[in-house]
């Protein structure tokens, strides 16, 4: 057996019992490796479940920085007796066990190929602490120490972390130093060096370390939403939780203690998009969160708010579907439910954020496009960004950023004899104007209806009338296209004729994959999809390569057909690579698939060259 | 078609109320509904209480679900910002417009199907909260738009126009109103404009949910003998459970009554709803009398009508949700971002 050794380049598991408090200490483990200035990319795989069963948080250690998950276990913190077998069986040959050595296994529960490291946790906790969750919470402490030595992390920096997590609390401070030090304590006595090693760099920067829900809960914040009305929903629940942090953090006004915000847990989805949709009409921001069976719940409304046109922000944590599918598991499945929700020919504005710091910003920016183009926009994040910490870019705010509310009509226009027909196109991008509510006492008022309409805002059933909405409606979608967040292209090294797309969470995986072919002489000019509508150099990306691999997170190859469905391009032009059994993609997946079409496309055109010769 | 334009040519005679409009300023466009369809006398009390109350038009939000009675805010107050929105979610709609700006006045309106059928989850929970609007349900028991078929408020037993008994319990929204905590509670009846008036006047003078349950016989298919939402059986049976008179804050109260036990309840900003008390027992005040009351006088048939229920010290959801006194509509990224500073520190703290 070769017991694996790297520096800055391993994955760690942690196999944990739900409620146990391993959350806290395994963060914490995470977070004292990238004070050491090395990357990590932690990622939390629990299943639907609150308390006492199997969860786990595995951390990518990276020193390259390739944030994606990696696949594959180089060590695993077996702490769970339940999943024991399956998490044995996971780790990669040559890689390492850590266990509570405190009550003797038979050999057959472990492995030849693999180092296992054994330490009796639960004996010396019982030694150490009376209380019973004492016991529990040190002992996870304590294997944080241990590994502390294994790995060569520098229990400076965890104690560091210690001081900042218990600020006033010194006599918690205290007793977690110490469990840290009785772990450490019994590692370097007992237990043998591994070939693991994290050593200190220089490779973390200026980055932040948070969730995608907490980014874009504080890009609403930051963005102006005063409205937020949202039904409890895995992976969501926590953005709309964090939007109530943050704004009884910033939006309670100092001096009369009151709130510039309005939260609502509402009875259902139906009634949350309905808050939005009236909060909207009535000239506050408002957003609402959910996930996918949210969405579907949504529909009527969705297509009021596209026909009425009222703006709306939808920010849609997607989930593994269909139906209640993989609520704690990750896809890319809902882009065509909302693309095109609701029913009549309706499309829709959908903004795809690759990270935390894309969250912040398309949430803020969702907000703005709402209001400019008074439409619902979806901004399509998932759980793997969503409940996930991530290292990004630090978010950035310009305070000379004023809201763009769009075109609404003021009483001193009104009152000037301007002309207001609310459905009318009179500045020849399709989107109109409108009032708020009771902005004028004599003009400006009109009724607002999911029927048909004449540009006068009148109920018509006058087959011109609804022609010259519709097609007013596809000028505004096109009018988007300048509007939202541009692709961008990562060209290869060399002139190629493989072109790859991509969107939203892939994108750290899909780095890696480019690097990957890269490495092996394989040439891919790649295009990250930020928004759909698509801006027509999405066409001509296309059509400037011979094969186009589309990548996504679902079964059906969602994206690809908009592609195919928006431009009229020939399918067969476009090359699905899909990934969807719920854990996130993956570098080797993507470079596997995408290598495997170019080499076999080499075999045919030299197959084909000799047919012609 | 529901929208036929009403000249706007005013005869110069018409008198203006304090607020400076004239009554047809209340008006909206002609309605399309059958001649001698309760909710037209509904539009009509609507039409009265706002004029009588001067309040000023383009100030009402008013919104409705879908159906015959949701029609109606197109066939009053023009000046006012009206929205028809999907079936059976005006209250969430509501709800959502009242945060955005708590200083309108919001008119919902609905009917039973709207409300009772599909809407009743809506209905529910708008109430518990304590969304400062007035719900008017133009109840007939009946979808008149769809022709005929029975809403969740159809008696058992009754037959419709295509031969169908009804087999399913009615339910009672002012029962459940009681129930969910409306702090004002009435029932009024479209042929009776003479309590209806006073019925919306002090609904909209009401703060918090105030809920108005408005029996309105549907003449197409609800107006035949054994409906209890028929004219004839509602003028029957009507037990009005007190006379009221709303009387304005600033009206010196000098109506004078001759008989019965006389109850004025001052709402928050001083207007009054004088009652004169028909049945010795009932009280305004008290939420469980008043469910005893309405159960007992049920099962013998009769209909209650009149203010049932009533808290002038009710709190709406903005005073749950202790928002700023500005409208939440008209603040800007001054009041509402954190800026930049803020940001920096908060990158600081996920270093």
């Amino acid at each position: 057996m070769n017991p694996i050794t790297a520096t800055n380049d391993f994955v760690v598991k942690f196999a944990n019992v739900n409620g146990s408090g391993s959350a806290s200490a395994n963060e914490l483990f995470a977070k004292s490796i990238l004070r050491m200035g090395v990357p990590v990319s932690p990622r939390n795989i629990f299943p639907s479940n609150i308390q006492g069963l199997p969860t786990w948080y595995e951390v990518r250690v990276t020193e390259r920085g390739w944030l994606g998950r990696r696949g594959g276990i180089d060590l695993m913190v077996a702490m769970n007796p339940q999943t024991w077998d399956a998490d044995v069986k996971e780790i990669e040959p040559g890689g390492y066990l850590f266990y509570d050595s405190t009550r003797p296994l038979p050999p057959s529960k472990f492995r030849d190929d693999i180092t296992v490291i054994g330490m009796p946790l639960t004996a010396i906790c019982n030694r150490t602490y009376a209380d019973a969750r004492q016991r529990q919470l040190f002992k996870n402490i304590m294997y944080i120490g241990a590994l502390s030595v294994l790995l060569d992390i520098d229990p400076a920096e965890i104690e560091k972390l210690f001081g900042e997590q218990y600020k006033g609390k010194e006599k918690l401070l205290d007793s977690n130093a110490k469990a840290l030090h009785l772990g450490r304590d019994y590692a370097k006595e007992h237990l043998a060096p591994i070939g693991l090693k994290v050593r200190r760099a220089n490779a973390v920067g200026e980055r932040i370390f948070v969730d995608g829900n907490s980014a874009a809960a504080l890009g609403c914040v930051y963005g102006g939403a005063t409205v937020c009305a949202w039904y409890p929903i895995t992976p969501s629940s926590s953005l709309a939780e964090g939007f109530q942090k943050y704004c009884m953090k910033f939006r309670v006004d100092p001096e009369t203690q009151e709130n510039k915000f309005a939260i609502v847990q509402a009875e259902d989805e139906i009634a949350s998009i309905g808050m939005v949709v009236g909060a909207g009409w009535n000239g506050a921001r408002a957003f609402t969160t959910t996930s996918g069976p949210g969405i579907s719940l949504m529909n009527e409304f969705i297509g009021l708010a596209y026909f009425a046109e009222i703006p709306v922000t939808i920010i849609d944590v997607q989930r593994g579907g269909p139906s209640t599918g993989m609520p704690t598991r990750t896809q890319q499945s809902d882009v065509t439910a909302c693309a095109y929700a609701s029913h009549g020919d309706t499309k829709h504005v959908l903004l795809f954020p690759e990270d935390p710091y894309e969250c912040f910003e398309f949430s803020a920016q969702a907000l703005d496009l709402a209001d400019r183009l008074q439409t619902p926009i979806f901004v399509l994040t998932d759980l793997d960004i969503g409940m996930n910490q991530r290292l990004c870019k630090p978010f950035a705010w310009d305070d000379a950023r004023a809201y763009d509310r769009g075109k609404v009509m003021t009483a001193e226009e009104l009152e000037a004899g301007k002309y207001f027909g609310r459905y009318k196109d009179v500045d020849g991008d399709g989107i109109p104007w409108r009032t708020y509510p009771a902005t004028h006492a004599k003009r400006g008022s009109f009724f607002t209806r999911g029927t048909s309409k004449n540009p006068e805002a009148r109920y018509s059933e006058r087959g011109d009338d609804y022609l010259y909405n519709m097609q007013r409606l596809l000028k505004k979608f096109d009018t988007a296209k300048a509007l939202v967040p541009q692709p961008i292209l990562h060209a290869a090294k060399d002139k190629t004729r493989y072109g790859a797309i991509y969107y939203g969470s892939t994108s750290p995986a899909m780095d890696e994959a480019l690097a990957a072919l890269d490495a092996d002489g394989l040439h891919v000019d790649a295009l990250r999809l930020r928004a759909f509508p698509f801006p027509d150099c999405v066409a001509q990306f296309i059509a400037a390569h011979e094969h186009v691999f589309v990548i996504e997170q679902n079964r059906d190859a969602q994206l690809r057909s908009l592609i195919v469905n928006e431009f009229g391009i020939d399918p067969a032009r476009l090359v699905p690579v899909l990934h969807y059994d719920g854990t996130p993609i993956t570098a080797r997946f993507i470079a596997g698939a995408i290598g495997e079409h170019m080499q076999a496309a080499k075999v045919v055109s030299i197959e084909s060259k000799a047919a012609h010769s | 078609m529901t929208y036929i334009a009403k000249p706007k040519l005013h005869h110069p005679s018409l008198t203006c109320n304090a607020a400076g409009f004239t009554r047809r300023d209340y008006e909206g466009a002609v309605s399309t509904l059958c001649a001698g369809c309760g909710h037209d006398s509904i539009s009509a009390a609507i039409i009265q209480a706002c004029w009588e109350l001067d309040i000023q038009p383009h100030r009402v939000a008013k919104l409705s679900g879908i159906g015959c009675s949701s029609k109606t805010p197109t066939y009053f107050l023009s000046a006012s910002h009206g929205f028809n929105t999907v079936h059976g979610r005006m209250p969430s709609v509501l709800t959502g417009a009242n945060l955005a700006n708590k200083e309108l006045l919001y008119l919902g309106v609905s009917g039973d199907g709207d409300s009772a059928s599909i809407g009743i989850g809506q209905f529910v929970h708008a109430i518990r909260r304590g969304v400062n609007m007035v719900y008017i349900v133009e109840n007939n028991g009946v979808y008149g738009l769809t022709k005929g078929q029975f809403s969740a408020t159809a008696d058992l037993g009754s037959k419709s126009k295509k031969g169908v008994t009804n087999t399913d319990s009615p339910l009672d929204m002012v029962g459940m109103a009681l129930q969910l905590g409306a702090s004002f509670v009435a029932r009024g009846f479209s042929g009776d404009k003479p309590q209806l008036v006073p019925l919306i006047k002090a609904a909209i003078k009401h703060k918090g949910a105030a809920f108005l349950d408005v029996i309105s016989p549907c003449v197409a298919f609800n107006n035949h003998p054994g409906s209890t939402k028929s004219y004839d059986y509602v003028r029957e049976h009507n037990e009005a459970a007190n006379r009221l008179d709303f009387i304005d804050g600033r009206d010196e109260i000098t109506v004078d009554y001759a008989e019965g036990e006389l109850i004025d309840v001052t709402q928050h900003d001083g207007n009054v709803i004088r009652l004169r008390k028909l049945a010795a027992s009932y009280s305004p005040h008290d939420r469980v009398a008043a469910m005893n009351y309405l159960h007992e006088r049920s099962a013998k048939g009769e209909v209650v009508t009149g203010l049932l229920y009533v808290d002038e010290d009710a709190h709406d959801l903005h005073g749950h949700m202790n928002t700023v006194s500005a409208p939440l509509n008209r603040l800007g990224a001054i009041e509402l971002s954190p800026g930049k500073a803020a940001l920096e520190k908060i990158n600081a703290a996920l270093r």
